[in-house]
């Protein structure tokens, strides 16, 4: 596993990530902060990481050109990184395999996952099966009615879906239920948290996880278009398919870095979830980073077409990399993610995840204004059959 | 000396233990809310907590979550809870005040700012949850400076290193937390606790209370026993929910009287 530089020893991106929990929670967390420290270097945990991405998840993915999509903008040339044919269709298997390992070093014989569109709480359910471990995942009343599929995929894998009802019933609740779960069950569980936020040593332990796509990335682009990309763009909900194709390309400086929010119907609406285009620091979820809040400091109700960008926060390695100025965050209309979501479904036939849609729109705004010896590189992070039923229901099908 | 040290020094005068009420501000209603505290005080308790309620209390069971929807749905904001604590000062100027609650509405209005309002409020400590000492330096500084005291969580999980940094930041009191979970949860285990503070009192100069599992008279009386104050929260937030609007003042006395009570009994 490779070592960036942040974040320092107690999680800090400059001056967001960190660790704000109660007391309570402190020392499971420095047992996982000093177990990660010492398996992330340990040869045997990593050779057994890179066989199950290998063997399991059916890693590498590929870097496709998309030439027709390419030819339809006339201008770049935009290559996807294919995390949609992963193992469970999208990169968050990828974190799953690497917690899941290190949970079975620290002997813990129960898995907990929160979820918000259920994509997370199948890569967990997975792995739990895969390795044997009781699992239960956390996921708001109002998720679960909205993503029938997923829950019952969960259940098919053995694990147990809790419905949360406090709050807003969303991903955001379903966190907080799953950080009392593990406060109260300390001992035999390990929490496994599906994106770049939490507190530390979390966004380093997932971005580190999911940094083989930008790694995979750069050995690719090399050897098929012989350069690196213009420029790399990924979806940011919580943000870790973005955290994991950029990490490795930080260093490249000639390689700008673009994270696409979800502005859901319009940044002026109020209805979105774009943290970093329209949000303000604080404190949640264990982490400082932006937030969207209100006035007084409480957390409002985000909204997106996709399940997986509708979090009111954002890991804390994107607030540090934007106020940095090293990447930029813009963000993309339902609309305009469910334009490119038709364009790449008839272009290139790839059904892509609604999330994934909105790096593919704002890589569509771009690719006209670029030269044609220039290249986007797009994380296509999943796939989109579990969209099937939302976007119908926008087209006036029902099933 | 501050409220809270001279509440604590009173108390061992008369060999007697702190009963500290915790509630959620502007639960069940605006209204009640300073009537609530003045009958708490009136029924026998020593420091009022008053909780502030945010969008997502991590680590506060279903009780206290509840109370904090009901108290958001009134409106209740940092600024309200501060007025209610000026409000309670204008006829109460020897209860000390305790706001305890989440780090995002202080930071939302600014550490500097908060601290110089909670003073200006009659304020006597602050309690942020999801601060660690580590985090905390900045706002315990500001607290300090301004008077008030800033309070920290142990647990039963605490290691000695850092029992010893919350002992260098901490004044007023420090809260046990004596159960490993959320707030609300079932047993107590007070032997445990009683080996624990013992612990504690080695490096932890100030008085040490008690929470987190205490639900009525006999675990109020039993940790009363081994600790400097009891703080009770969930059982009366739990009555606070039960009782109508019109009942809620009465059937609170009643609890608090019953818990005081215990703890004096001979």
């Amino acid at each position: 596993m490779q070592m960036g530089d942040l974040p320092d020893d107690r999680g800090h991106f400059g001056p967001y990530g960190g660790v704000f929990v109660a007391e309570t929670l402190i020392e499971a967390l420095d047992e996982l902060k000093a177990a990660y420290a010492r398996y992330r270097e340990d040869p045997e945990f990593c050779a057994e990481f890179a066989y199950e991405l290998k063997h399991y998840v059916g890693r590498p993915s590929p870097v496709y050109h998309a030439r027709r999509w390419s030819e339809h903008f006339g201008g770049a040339q935009v290559y996807l990184k294919r995390e949609d044919l992963n193992h469970t269709g999208a990169h968050k298997i990828n974190n799953t395999v690497g917690q899941a390992l290190l949970a079975r070093r620290l002997g813990k014989k129960r898995v907990i996952a929160e979820t918000g569109a259920g994509q997370h709480g199948v890569a967990t359910a997975t792995i739990a099966a895969r390795y044997g471990m009781e699992c239960v995942v956390y996921m708001g009343a109002e998720d679960i009615k909205r993503q029938a599929q997923n829950v019952y995929r969960m259940k098919l894998l053995g694990a147990s879906v809790v419905p949360v009802e406090s709050g807003s019933k969303t991903l955001k609740d379903a966190l907080n239920e799953a950080m009392r779960d593990w406060v109260t069950n300390v001992d035999s569980t390990f929490y496994i948290i599906g994106t770049v936020a939490g507190p530390h040593p979390y966004p380093m332990m997932v971005r580190d996880f999911q940094s083989v796509i930008g790694r995979e990335s750069i050995e690719q682009m090399q050897e098929l278009a012989g350069c690196q990309p213009d420029a790399v763009l990924a979806c940011v909900g919580g943000g870790s398919n973005a955290m994991g194709i950029f990490h490795p390309y930080i260093p490249q400086k000639n390689v700008r870095l673009i994270g696409v929010e979800a502005a859901g119907l319009g940044l002026e609406s109020g209805k979105h979830s774009a943290t970093l285009c329209a949000g303000r620091p604080g404190v949640l979820h264990g982490n400082r980073t932006y937030l969207i809040q209100d006035d007084n400091g409480q957390i409002i109700e985000t909204h997106s077409i996709s399940a997986g960008l509708d979090y009111p926060g954002v890991g804390p390695e994107h607030a540090w990399l934007k106020d940095s100025g090293r990447a930029e965050y813009v963000a993309i209309t339902d609309d305009e993610a469910l334009a490119a979501f038709h364009n790449l479904c008839r272009l290139e036939g790839i059904i892509p995840a609604l999330e994934s849609s909105h790096a593919l729109a704002y890589a569509s705004k771009i690719a006209p204004h670029m030269k044609k010896d220039q290249i986007l590189l797009v994380n296509l992070s999943g796939r989109g059959d579990k969209d099937m039923h939302t976007v119908a229901e926008k087209s006036g099908i029902t099933f | 000396m501050s409220r809270i040290d001279a509440t604590f020094a009173a108390l061992r005068e008369q060999k007697r233990k702190a009963l500290i009420p915790f509630f959620t501000a502007g639960d069940p209603d605006l209204a009640t809310t300073v009537p609530l505290m003045h009958a708490m005080v009136a029924a026998g308790a020593d420091i009022i907590e008053l909780g502030v309620p945010f969008s997502d209390p991590m680590a506060d069971g279903p009780t206290i979550q509840r109370s904090s929807e009901r108290a958001l749905h009134n409106g209740t904001t940092l600024r309200t809870v501060l007025d209610f604590a000026a409000e309670f000062r204008k006829t109460n100027d020897r209860t000390p005040v305790v706001l305890m609650g989440y780090a995002n509405p202080i930071e939302s209005m600014g550490c500097e700012k908060f601290a110089v309002a909670a003073r200006e409020a009659g304020v006597d400590g602050v309690l942020v949850v999801d601060y660690p000492p580590e985090e905390s330096v900045l706002l315990a500084g500001l607290l300090d400076a301004h008077g008030v005291a800033p309070i920290f969580l142990i647990a039963p999980t605490t290691v000695d290193a850092r029992i010893e940094q919350i002992a260098r930041l901490a004044r007023g009191y420090v809260y046990y937390v004596s159960l490993r979970g959320v707030t609300g949860a079932a047993t107590l285990n007070v032997e445990e606790i009683r080996q624990k503070i013992a612990q504690l009192r080695v490096r932890v100069k100030i008085p040490i209370g008690v929470g987190f599992g205490i639900r009525d008279g006999k675990t109020a009386r039993a940790v009363s026993e081994i600790a400097d104050a009891v703080v009770i929260g969930s059982r009366l937030v739990e009555e606070i929910e039960k009782s109508g609007h019109g009942r809620v003042l009465d059937n609170i006395s009643v609890l608090v009287k019953d818990i005081r009570a215990a703890i004096d009994r001979q």
